[in-house]
């Protein structure tokens, strides 16, 4: 569905020369929920628009839908949806109206607009306010309305720029469940873009995580949580003079990763916690070793983030 | 457009500025009428033309505004990415401020009548039309320039820069067969110069007087020019 090779843009301006992107690789199957995971400045939003047509690349080649980007971009317009961060919606215009409107620009016959709008409107939750103005529907609403509004001439694929940036928690969880009914239902492929990693761990099939313009790795949220940091197990001992025997214990039975030992408590990283775990609670037991307490943490895409590009995705936050 | 239907209180606004100068500026100009160098007419005939396209540059202002608010709201981007070619983008803006200028023009000039405006009906019309293609070439101008600026407080400057002379060349109060030779010199090279002198002469039903043509001209040239900048413009917007 998407397929783009050495994506890159530069902006110039009177303060210097920003490399936003520098050279993206991206393959998207069709049906396909996609995230593109990393901090503001990352390069997420440049990528997006670049590949809805929003913005021309500086270098690189992109096929989107089946057409391509430099070529063809009207095309590619016809077949993607597209829905920016700040929505673009006109706040003195009624539902029902913008969704109409939106449909027109596609060329989409009156009749063909109003019923899929209708149709859209039940699917989204919308159906009770289609009269209403935007600028007095809720940030739930709204949101719901943009997407709709991306959805109303049908593509198989349709671009998600925040979709859920400054929503409260129950309004982020129920546009999750939207977009996950959209895709099942549809088959629609969903390229979204996130800087919340619960929402990339929560949603997507796949992550793709951006840092600095590059896409510095790529998996399934579960891949990625455990090729790059495995979980963290973290032992308390009951007797003090015994810590020091608990650490050669995890060493020899775990591999002993970043173990260090704090007081009575031990910790350290391994690959696989569910397996490890019985072997070294054995071994406890059989050198006499006893625990007041042992946890395993698994690993976030915090950690992934952490590891691959040694800063935090929230260090941008503060 | 539905956007100007649901806020009449624009259009309204609108026309009350040209109302006022014809109750409070047109009397002035009686006396005037008699001066040497006046043209043909009598003051409502000279007034109401000029008055017209004033309204026409005044709204073009606004028109900028309405397409930054349009994106900074993120409309016109949800629009750009759609198939719609970029040149509809700019005549749809287009026509809804010719529609709601011509509107305001017809308005206008009915409330003139008790004043005492008297003008050929056919001329009336044809003014109108020129004066539509004026507010469309206006339109697409001011669309085209507030892309490029992409921001109010650049666009209030350039706005304000470019009105005054605009405004104070073009003989809209006071005829410029009234200035001196220099001040006539320069007025001809302002558009809306030849667009008021053509007003007058259609108002009075002079068809063969010269400055038809040569208004009609100007405004076509105008127009053709100011449409294919704006929808460069917009295309070039992506880059």
């Amino acid at each position: 569905m998407i397929k783009a090779r050495g994506l890159a843009r530069r902006f110039a301006s009177r303060q210097g020369v920003v490399d936003a992107v520098r050279g993206v690789d991206l393959d998207v199957a069709p049906g396909e929920l996609v995230g593109f995971l990393g901090p503001n400045g990352a390069g997420k939003t440049t990528t997006l628009r670049m590949l809805a047509t929003l913005l021309r690349p500086t270098e690189g080649e992109a096929v989107v839908a089946g057409h391509n980007l430099r070529t063809d971009p009207v095309g590619v317009r016809r077949r993607i949806g597209y829905v920016a961060q700040t929505g673009g919606t006109d706040a003195g215009h009624t539902v029902e109206e913008e969704l109409v409107t939106q449909g027109r620009l596609y060329r989409m016959t009156k009749a063909d607009c109003r019923s899929m709008a209708a149709d859209l409107s039940a699917r989204l939750d919308l159906d009770g306010i289609v009269g209403r103005q935007v600028h007095t529907l809720s940030g739930g609403q709204r949101r719901r309305l943009d997407i709709a509004m991306g959805l109303i001439h049908s593509p198989r694929l349709v671009f998600l720029d925040e979709p859920t940036a400054a929503l409260d928690p129950q309004s982020r969880a129920n546009l999750w469940e939207h977009i996950r009914c959209l895709r099942a239902e549809h088959g629609l492929t969903v390229f979204l873009t996130t800087h919340y990693l619960d929402e990339a761990d929560a949603l997507c099939d796949r992550v793709l995580v951006i840092d600095e313009g590059r896409i510095v790795a790529q998996g399934s949220p579960e891949e990625l949580k455990r090729s790059v940091s495995g979980d963290t197990v973290t032992m308390t001992v009951l007797d003090r003079a015994r810590v020091p025997e608990a650490s050669r214990i995890a060493e020899r039975t775990c591999g002993g990763i970043q173990l260090r030992v704090q007081d009575t408590t031990v910790v350290f990283r391994v690959g696989r916690s569910d397996a490890a775990l019985p072997v070294l609670l054995g071994a406890l037991h059989d050198a006499g070793v006893q625990l007041a307490a042992v946890a395993v943490q698994r690993p976030t895409l915090d950690d992934v983030f952490l590891t691959l590009t040694g800063h935090s995705l929230r260090d941008e936050e503060n | 457009m539905r956007g100007s239907l649901r806020n009449p209180v624009w259009f309204a606004i609108g026309i009350l500025q040209p109302v006022l100068y014809l109750a409070l500026f047109g009397p002035l100009l009686a006396p005037v009428t008699r001066s040497p160098g006046f043209p043909p007419g009598d003051g409502w005939q000279v007034l109401v033309p000029g008055l017209l396209v004033q309204l026409v540059l005044f709204s073009s202002i606004g028109v900028g505004y309405q397409l930054m608010a349009e994106y900074r709201s993120g409309v016109l981007e949800r629009m750009r990415v759609t198939p719609t070619s970029r040149a509809a983008l700019l005549l749809g803006r287009v026509l809804r401020d010719i529609v709601v200028l011509v509107a305001q023009a017809g308005v206008l000039i009915v409330i003139a009548i008790p004043f005492g405006l008297r003008a050929s009906t056919s001329g009336v019309l044809l003014g109108l039309a020129l004066l539509a293609m004026t507010s469309g070439a206006l339109s697409a101008a001011a669309q085209a320039m507030t892309l490029l600026l992409k921001d109010e407080n650049q666009l209030t400057a350039v706005t304000n820069t470019l009105t005054a002379p605009l405004l104070l060349l073009s003989g809209v109060l006071l005829p410029m067969s009234l200035a001196p030779g220099w001040l006539h010199a320069l007025s001809r090279l302002n558009p809306l110069a030849h667009t008021v002198d053509a007003m007058r002469a259609l108002f009075l039903g002079h068809f063969a007087d010269p400055a038809v043509p040569t208004g009609v001209v100007v405004v076509v040239l105008a127009t053709m020019l100011a449409i294919g900048w704006g929808t460069r413009t917009f295309q070039r917007l992506n880059a």
